[in-house]
């Protein structure tokens, strides 16, 4: 009788290729050699959460035959200007890589990671079935580097470039899609600051039958929309650019009718600069959107909550803080489905609130909204109360991101820190995978997070805490922890060199403004051979100063390539000699 | 409410004692511990490109962060605080008219003096107080104000130059225009005081 390991390694990897989730596949290949071997073999995709994790040549030696590739680069923190300019996280030496390895290659998608052109022309060389390229977050190409994705891309269904830098050339490069190029499936170019060839952009869409979503960039006015809808009227997604021009009644009637005609249409967006009055011209759609972001639209509560009241379905809201809490309790009676919303600040560098937007907001949703999961809220004061009212209506949320405004703010009507509050959050909210903290907040509240949130994967936290203990209790508690970044909290050596192999089992911690010293840096660098240690210092050389100086900023990840060869000048990081070495880098492209 | 299994023995639990009160304490605690703060007066939140670092220690914030209650002086924000990327950022709400959220600072020279003055005319409440406290501060003494004549019964008239570059006497346009158009100040003295002060 055949045992099931003898089965011939074509029948297992068709077997494989019903597993998706990457956790089942690495376990299949621990099983057994054969089994690794097919999995290695049949393994299409990838996910690299840290591109410096592993080596390119690492990955096409394990994964020889990847059709999808995605790749994360820079922290987090990077979002908000914590991580110089030239830190790293280089895309050219991956499709330097993978034009050699992967010709079949069909997608890559990145976050976070420096693109040049040159890396973009390469891959319209080099991948013949290419068919999307996802740039959320990156920057360092221009669209010459775009206009090289369209003219060679034959095959080419997504061109997403969600909130990248593009340095603007020129708006031709929308041009150089042939005309015989129809498969385009979905476009994103609302990060494009200047003017894209309008009249291209409209034959491009009128050429492609299979366009479900579009983003168009703030440039293109209201005026073009009527006859945009009407070449697509198949739709799913939809991205406005400005709305901002006065409300001609032709216009108007026009956009009236084009978005009646977009009947499938579930996600809307842009809507920069929009004038009320425009908004009723999409209410024909409404009752079907599940996702509608509205937060780059500086419109005052009472027209936002008109809108809203037309959408029933709503999954997900993204809104400026105009919403006010009285929006927000339409919200809460009108969008039962609601499961994702987030308010960001329209004002947030001024001291004094500019709307009436406060914890009641989030609290009606709450309660309201039974299926709420995933809440980022900006807002400039909170009570404990309100977090445990959240907490215990909601224990279903797994993502929770609460930003007061100011740093140490407390409990404004107790003037006590938020600990408890939170530790109703963790409490209650049994599968919680991510929680960003912030107000006033002593070690208790890491305390409950270490006993409680035991399913957290990553952890946010600014201005908190008081002594290592903090540190300790997350580091300690949290089993399943795989990112952390800390800034402006007192921590320390202690937690950090107690808990040092923690820290292998985590993608990366970043902390700035703690308090770990030099010294420590240097230790946990040699206890942790498979860790990278890199200091961030534009100041000074860290070997200049004694060992007890504490470093700016932190940033420890796991990595099978050991230390990386493209540090800038500011960044170090301690050799085998155990002395630090700052790299000297010639960049890669 | 909360039993947690906490593991004792390893870090100070009396650490963890709920402190009332604002601020952060650890300083004072731990000599050997130092917060790097990265707070740093930033002309606009869009400037902060570039991570400048701290320059040292910054164990104390801004007093403005201690008292909620008080009039909110102009502060030093902190960089990458809060939390919104560029993309966002270059979307809000366009920085008030300079001078609204911070003070408005104009020089103030008086003839015969060997160095300026810097005043923010924000803090007075019209032309009474700002005369007032010019007069504290030059030991000096400028008269009433009428229409018709100017400052009389002293040598000094406070005049300022506009946004149009021309110079104007002090009083003759209502406060908000005139905090709204002042550019510098410039207290005369003697006859040519004397010229300005009678109707065209």
């Amino acid at each position: 009788m055949a045992s099931p390991l003898s089965f011939p390694e074509e029948v297992l990897e068709h077997i494989f290729s019903y597993l998706t989730l990457p956790s089942d596949l690495n376990s299949a290949s621990l099983v057994c050699k054969s089994w690794y071997s097919a999995d290695r073999y049949s393994r299409r995709k990838a996910f690299i959460g840290n591109c410096y994790s592993l080596s390119p040549q690492g990955l096409v030696s394990r994964f020889p035959n990847l059709r999808s590739v995605e790749i994360k680069g820079k922290p987090h923190f990077a979002d908000f200007n914590l991580v110089p300019e030239g830190w790293g996280g280089y895309f050219f030496p991956w499709v330097r890589t993978m034009s050699v390895a992967y010709p079949w290659l069909e997608e890559i998608r990145l976050k976070r990671m420096v693109v040049s052109d040159e890396a973009l022309e390469l891959i319209g060389r080099s991948f013949p079935n290419f068919r999307v390229l996802v740039l959320a977050f990156c920057d360092g190409f221009s669209t010459d580097g775009l206009a090289a994705i369209a003219a060679n891309c034959r095959h080419l269904r997504e061109l997403d470039l969600r909130e990248s830098e593009v340095e603007d050339s020129s708006g031709h490069w929308i041009s150089r899609f042939p005309d015989s190029f129809t498969s385009l499936v979905s476009l994103n170019i609302s990060c494009i600051a200047s003017e894209v060839n309008f009249p291209a952009l409209e034959r491009l869409v009128s050429r492609c039958p299979n366009l479900r979503s579009l983003h168009l960039n703030r440039a293109v006015p209201i005026e073009h929309l009527p006859n945009l809808l009407r070449r697509a009227p198949q739709l799913v997604d939809f991205g406005t650019g400005t709305c901002s021009s006065e409300v001609h009644p032709d216009i108007y009637s026009n956009l009236v009718r084009a978005f009646a005609g977009c009947r499938g249409l579930r996600n809307l967006c842009g809507f920069w600069d929009v004038i009320p009055a425009y908004l009723p011209a999409v209410y024909s759609v409404c009752f079907g959107l599940t996702t509608l972001n509205l937060s780059y639209s500086t419109i005052p509560s009472p027209d936002l909550a008109n809108l809203i009241n037309q959408c029933p379905n709503l999954q997900r809201l993204w809104v400026l803080d105009y919403i006010e809490d009285s929006g927000l309790e339409a919200v809460a009676s009108t969008c039962k489905d609601l499961q994702e919303l987030r308010v960001f600040p329209s004002a947030p560098f001024i001291p004094e609130a500019n709307v009436q937007l406060t914890e009641q907001g989030l609290v009606h949703v709450s309660l309201g909204c039974k299926k709420l999961q995933s809440v980022l809220y900006f807002c400039r004061q909170f009570s404990n109360a309100a977090l445990v009212t959240i907490a215990q209506n909601r224990p279903n949320l797994t993502r929770f991101r609460l930003c007061i405004i100011e740093p140490h703010t407390p409990d404004y009507l107790t003037r006590e820190p938020l600990d408890m509050g939170f530790g109703a959050i963790v409490q209650h909210c049994r599968d919680l995978r991510r929680l960003s903290l912030s107000g006033l907040l002593t070690d208790r509240v890491f305390e409950y997070i270490g006993t409680y949130a035991k399913k957290l994967e990553m952890l946010s936290v600014a201005f908190a805490g008081h002594t290592d203990a903090g540190l300790h209790h997350i580091l300690s508690g949290c089993d399943r922890l795989r990112k952390l970044e800390i800034r402006d909290s007192p921590f320390g050596d202690r937690a950090l060199l107690t808990n040092a192999a923690k820290l292998e089992t985590m993608r990366s911690l970043w902390m700035s403004s703690c308090s770990v010293s030099f010294g420590a840096c240097k230790l946990l660098s040699r206890m942790m051979p498979r860790l990278n240690v890199e200091v961030i210092d534009e100041n000074d050389d860290p070997c200049s100063r004694p060992d007890n100086c504490m470093v700016e900023k932190l940033y420890i990840y796991r990595s099978l390539a050991g230390p990386r060869f493209d540090m800038p000048g500011f960044v170090w990081t301690v050799n085998e000699e155990n002395s630090t070495m700052r790299s000297s880098s010639a960049l890669p492209s | 409410m909360m039993e947690g299994v906490v593991e004792k023995g390893f870090l100070d639990m009396e650490d963890t004692e709920l402190r009332l009160g604002l601020g952060l304490p650890s300083a004072a605690e731990d000599p050997g511990k130092r917060i790097l703060g990265n707070k740093r007066p930033l002309p606009s939140p869009e400037s902060s490109d570039e991570c400048e670092s701290s320059k040292g220690s910054c164990s104390s914030l801004d007093a403005a962060q201690d008292d909620h209650e008080s009039a909110p002086a102009p502060k030093a924000q902190i960089v990458g605080w809060p939390p919104i990327p560029s993309h966002r950022k270059n979307n809000l709400q366009p920085k008030k008219a300079e001078g609204d959220a911070a003070g408005i600072y104009v020089k103030v020279s008086v003839d015969g003096a060997p160095y300026l003055r810097k005043i923010d005319l924000k803090v007075y409440n019209g032309y009474g107080d700002l005369l007032t406290a010019l007069e504290n501060m030059f030991k000096l003494t400028i008269g009433q104000y009428s229409e018709r004549e100017g400052y009389k019964g002293s040598d000094y008239s406070p005049t300022y130059e506009d946004k149009d570059g021309d110079w104007m006497l002090v009083g003759d346009v209502p406060w908000e225009m005139f905090i709204a158009s002042c550019k510098r100040l410039r207290i005369m003295r003697g006859s040519e005081a004397q010229g300005l002060g009678s109707s065209p």
